[in-house]
């Protein structure tokens, strides 16, 4: 590929990321529930069970504090993702996809918009985390490295399966099958531990978000289920299997 | 020169021979005309012009480069405007036309230049900062077209770009197109149903039915091909001996009483065929559109298949909402 051609796709990426980024910026109550979603989670629903409930001396809401931000991740993730079903359906792709531009440079600027949004929500929350005495402000930029690997892994599914989506009917499905289930079964909202019930443990080790929750928890409060290097090399194995999958679905849509 | 060569370019799709073998060249600074109705093989064949769908058998190049071989190239070549819009009803006017400078990459230097002139020439300088879901859809047509031209394309396709605008929208659009076309030195390919409007801006025309060109040739000639105008006049003693020796006259006819001549360019021709026809009572003339060129090509009328209501009716209901108010 010569200078000038590597040029004109790098030109297209960023085309594509600074579309989706007016887009994020335009719509205002879009970022306001994703980060009033997560924050009632934290206060109404930590508080609450945090009033009985310590898991490894820490208070359950400060405990769940990571497990919160990755579900903000997934389903911001996720959704954003799934957006190009609807994209299509108003033709809005249709004149990116002739564009002299490659299947997979579009691929790419749509993840790194899709990280983008979903890194600002995140960084939003970061805000609030002065609220959680337990969590280690020294552990966010790690944690925030977990998410961003992360997010990418999840925007890569979202575009996967909405490229091949035809309706919007699906959107439901995929929220009760793929997005629910990951959430339930990663850990965020308990321990990964033998107290677990065999079927269910042995569900929650198989889902790649498990390792996600897990990192971030190790960086913000110094509790583990699985060594570092297990949990970063899960996601980042997660990462490319999805950014590789993903943009192999993409450049065969129609 | 030719900027487009067709060689017997067909495409499939599955048991459905969409286009059959089209052979046809283009030439620079030409407006072309596709005719032909609903599934005709015209969006097929624009499609496959474009790279969006690749030709079965058969070869085409565009500004040189093989539409099959060099699609990268031939799509910086080519500048769109599909059936149905496509703006991105989130962005301005102007973010419209700066993404789709960035996508082809028009040089940093030139796309301020650019979009101000191309927004000039669609008279939208001062909607450019609105955004596009707030536009009428002949605005949002006109801004298509701008985006269309944005990067100096060799080649402008349009595919039906006046459905679904009202008459008057309808004329407003041809004339930007014309201008567009004239000020741009670009080539422009269209398709359209619109028989009576094709004839006022196309320099030639194909007819296409069943995935095949019938006749290709300029608007007049096609007409002409018709015979000619046909006169019918009513007199109380018509010289036809002198009518038959008129030059631009071709076939004199006594029907009923009437005598019906067929001739060349009556617009120009009627006063002075009159001249020598004392006591005429009544006068009729008959100019052949190219609706009558297509019925008499294909035994029907273009218009008794509707290129409106295709597809399923949510993509109607998207549809409608993207061309909003």
């Amino acid at each position: 590929m010569s200078d000038n051609r590597l040029q004109k796709e790098l030109m297209g990426i960023y085309a594509l990321w600074w579309r989706e980024f007016k887009v994020f910026q335009r719509e205002k109550s879009r970022i306001v529930s994703s980060i009033v979603q997560p924050l009632m989670w934290l206060f109404l629903f930590g508080s609450g069970v945090g009033a009985s409930v310590n898991i490894s001396d820490i208070n359950y809401r400060d405990y769940i504090y990571p497990g919160i931000l990755t579900m903000s991740v997934l389903f911001g993730s996720v959704f954003f993702g799934l957006y190009i079903v609807w994209d299509r359906k108003l033709d809005v792709l249709k004149a990116v996809l002739v564009a002299p531009v490659s299947r997979l440079s579009i691929f790419m600027g749509k993840v790194l918009g899709g990280c983008t949004d979903v890194t600002l929500q995140i960084l939003i929350l970061f805000i609030f985390s002065f609220l959680f005495p337990s969590i280690n402000p020294r552990g966010i930029p790690l944690a925030l490295l977990f998410l961003l690997i992360t997010s990418i892994a999840l925007v890569s599914l979202g575009l996967s399966i909405g490229s091949l989506l035809e309706s919007l009917e699906g959107f439901q499905v995929i929220s009760a099958f793929v997005v629910f289930p990951l959430f339930f079964l990663s850990g965020a909202l308990f321990p990964v531990d033998n107290k677990l019930p065999l079927w269910l443990q042995s569900l929650v080790k198989l889902n790649p978000l498990t390792y996600a929750v897990d990192g971030v928890r190790g960086a913000l409060l110094n509790v583990n289920s699985f060594p570092f290097y297990v949990d970063f090399g899960v996601i980042i194995f997660f990462a490319v299997i999805m950014f590789l999958s993903g943009s192999v679905l993409f450049s065969r849509m129609k | 020169m030719s900027i487009i060569e067709i060689k017997t370019l067909t495409k499939t799709f599955g048991k459905i021979q969409a286009v059959r073998g089209i052979d046809l060249n283009i030439g620079k600074g030409e407006i072309f005309g596709l005719l032909g109705p609903n599934g005709a093989g015209k969006t097929t064949t624009i499609g496959m012009l474009c790279t969006i769908i690749r030709p079965t058998s058969g070869s085409a190049t565009l500004a040189g480069f093989d539409i099959v071989k060099n699609p990268a190239e031939v799509r910086r070549q080519v500048g769109i405007v599909f059936q149905d819009p496509t703006l991105d009803t989130v962005l301005t006017g102007h973010e419209n036309l700066e993404l789709h400078a960035r996508l082809y990459g028009v040089p940093a230097a030139l796309r301020e230049k650019r979009i101000t002139e191309m927004l000039e020439l669609v008279d939208l300088q001062g909607r450019s900062k609105d955004i596009t879901r707030t536009y009428s859809g002949g605005m949002r047509r006109r801004l298509e077209l701008a985006r269309g031209l944005l990067h100096k394309p060799a080649v402008l396709f349009l595919d039906e770009p006046t459905l679904g605008l009202d008459p008057q929208t309808r004329a407003r659009t041809w004339d930007y197109i014309k201008k567009m076309a004239q000020k741009e030195q670009t080539t422009v390919v269209l398709t359209t149903h619109y028989m009576e409007e094709a004839q006022l801006v196309c320099d030639r025309v194909g007819i296409i039915d069943h995935g095949q060109i019938m006749a290709l040739d300029a608007p007049d000639n096609l007409k002409e091909s018709m015979g000619g105008d046909l006169v019918v006049i009513r007199a109380k003693e018509p010289p036809l001996q002198k009518i038959q020796t008129l030059p631009y006259v071709k076939d004199v006819k006594l029907n009923d009483g009437a005598v019906e001549i067929t001739m060349k360019d009556a617009h120009l021709h009627l006063p002075e065929l009159l001249s020598i026809i004392p006591h005429v009572e009544c006068v009729e003339t008959r100019v052949p559109t190219l609706n009558d060129v297509f019925i008499k090509l294909t035994g029907r009328d273009i218009r008794e298949d509707s290129p409106e209501d295709s597809g399923s009716w949510v993509d109607s209901v998207a549809r409608y909402r993207q061309r909003g108010k």
